[in-house]
């Protein structure tokens, strides 16, 4: 369970987390909407302890991210992370690439390890590219290459950071694929997402977000048919 | 028909010559190289403003040309602090110090060459700075230093002759010393620069191989 407590953020004089309460169970997608700036994409990375927060707390499974004592690096085993940017590491061809953070961290053996990637990969549709550099991927193989690679950590947790935003429109599809793949397996996610057909689709709930407030949270039927905040509502208006 | 007084052993005076300028050279940039990775990491991770004073000392083995740092620190070394070092030993010193120096900055600008992204995914993974350091930092950024890591290694070494104001005997002073004996400065000046060809070349070559093989990907 990700326990979210009146968790504030600023970067300089800009706030950009005013207080954030949010609970997510175990098996729960939820994804999240908002304007850009609406702070959405900083929850997921102080989430992971990627940023530090001002006040409040964040607990996953009980432990405090962002407490000192707290071993981050062990910590992130349990939260994968996909970012907009796919971030493949170009000098490790795709296997290595899922295999990288295994055997360092992990420490599971090259065997085990490449054993693990291969079936993640294949899982993500990258069965027949295991042996080519990142280079030669599109964006949304290279996309559902850095899923997998966080898959492989055996992660409790997913979050997933606007993964569609950079892509190429005819490539988005794949990546939203397997996303609702992963949703329908029971995979607790948060996905930071501009995908609103999506999000109603996969969702147990939404999580609008507006300026730095969670303004509405809701099921995806009750968020999107019934807005109650006029912010949402003009933000829905907007998007359709 | 061309004549000239050249020996064997001449021709083996010029080869151990060639031999001391490689020593000198490799002792140096090897040195030069730990040294210069130390700095540069230290100077990337403390940031611009506390590396100030780091920066600065670099700076004066960058800018004060060669001759002079060889000949002040031969000075200091032997006649102030009486150490009892060698020409040898002091031409290593300010050499790798020296290298250090550039080396501090082509490996300040092949860690910034990695994008801060790729090392947020890394870190994200659950690796530490150290596994990020290793396996993602030190990979990539050595293929954007590397051209400019055999550009220096290439300069070390014609900088080394140098070295023959404190009375290391290098390539191009066994070169002099032939020339006062036999008077024939074109010739010699022309075998010398064949045996710096010979010694470089292979450097260069392996750079550009190495450069090759890693753009594949």
């Amino acid at each position: 369970m990700i326990e979210i407590e009146n968790v504030r953020k600023s970067f300089g004089p800009l706030e950009v987390l005013k207080g954030i309460n949010l609970t997510v169970p175990r098996g729960e997608v939820l994804t999240v909407i908002g304007g850009s700036g609406s702070g959405k994409s900083t929850l997921l990375t102080c989430i992971n302890g990627l940023e530090p927060i001002d006040s409040g707390k964040i607990l996953v499974d009980g432990i405090e991210v962002h407490a000192k004592s707290t071993d981050l690096n062990k910590l992130r085993q349990k939260i994968g992370i996909v970012f907009q940017q796919w971030n493949a590491f170009p000098h490790l061809t795709v296997l290595e690439n899922v295999m990288l953070a295994q055997v360092k961290v992990l420490k599971r053996s090259k065997a085990e390890a490449g054993a693990e990637a291969e079936k993640q990969l294949k899982h993500v549709g990258l069965g027949d590219k295991l042996s080519v550099y990142p280079s030669r991927l599109s964006g949304g193989q290279q996309q559902r290459m850095a899923i997998a690679r966080a898959l492989a950590m055996s992660p409790d947790y997913m979050l997933f950071d606007e993964v569609t935003s950079a892509l190429d429109p005819q490539l988005v599809g794949e990546v939203l694929d397997t996303l609702r793949m992963l949703a329908s397996e029971g995979m607790t996610m948060i996905c930071v997402t501009h995908e609103m057909k999506f999000a109603r689709e996969v969702s147990d709930r939404v999580a609008f977000f507006h300026k730095g407030v969670m303004a509405e949270i809701a099921p995806p039927e009750e968020l999107f048919d019934a807005p109650k905040d006029p912010e949402l509502r003009q933000f829905l208006a907007a998007t359709h | 028909m061309f004549d000239t007084a050249l020996t064997v052993n001449d021709l083996i005076l010029l080869a151990k010559g060639a031999g001391m300028t490689l020593l000198v050279t490799a002792i140096s940039v090897f040195f030069g190289t730990i040294l210069g990775i130390v700095f540069g990491v230290v100077r990337y991770q403390i940031g611009p403003w506390w590396a100030a004073p780091m920066t600065f000392v670099l700076d004066i083995f960058r800018s004060i040309p060669l001759l002079i740092q060889l000949v002040l620190a031969n000075a200091f070394l032997t006649a102030v602090l009486k150490l009892k070092m060698s020409g040898f030993a002091v031409a290593c010193g300010v050499l790798s110090l020296y290298t250090a120096a550039y080396c501090a900055e082509i490996v300040r600008g092949g860690i910034e060459s990695v994008p801060l992204t790729l090392r947020r995914a890394a870190r994200s993974l659950g690796m530490s700075w150290g596994q990020d350091m290793r396996n993602i930092v030190l990979p990539l950024a050595t293929r954007v230093a590397l051209p400019s890591w055999i550009g220096l290694a290439l300069g070390v070494m014609k900088d080394s002759a140098l070295v023959y104001i404190v009375q290391v005997v290098e390539l191009l002073k066994s070169t002099q010393i032939l020339i006062t004996r036999l008077q024939e400065p074109l010739f010699l000046l022309m075998i010398c620069g064949m045996f710096y060809f010979v010694i470089s070349f292979p450097i260069a070559r392996f750079g550009g191989y190495l450069e090759k093989r890693w753009s594949n990907d």
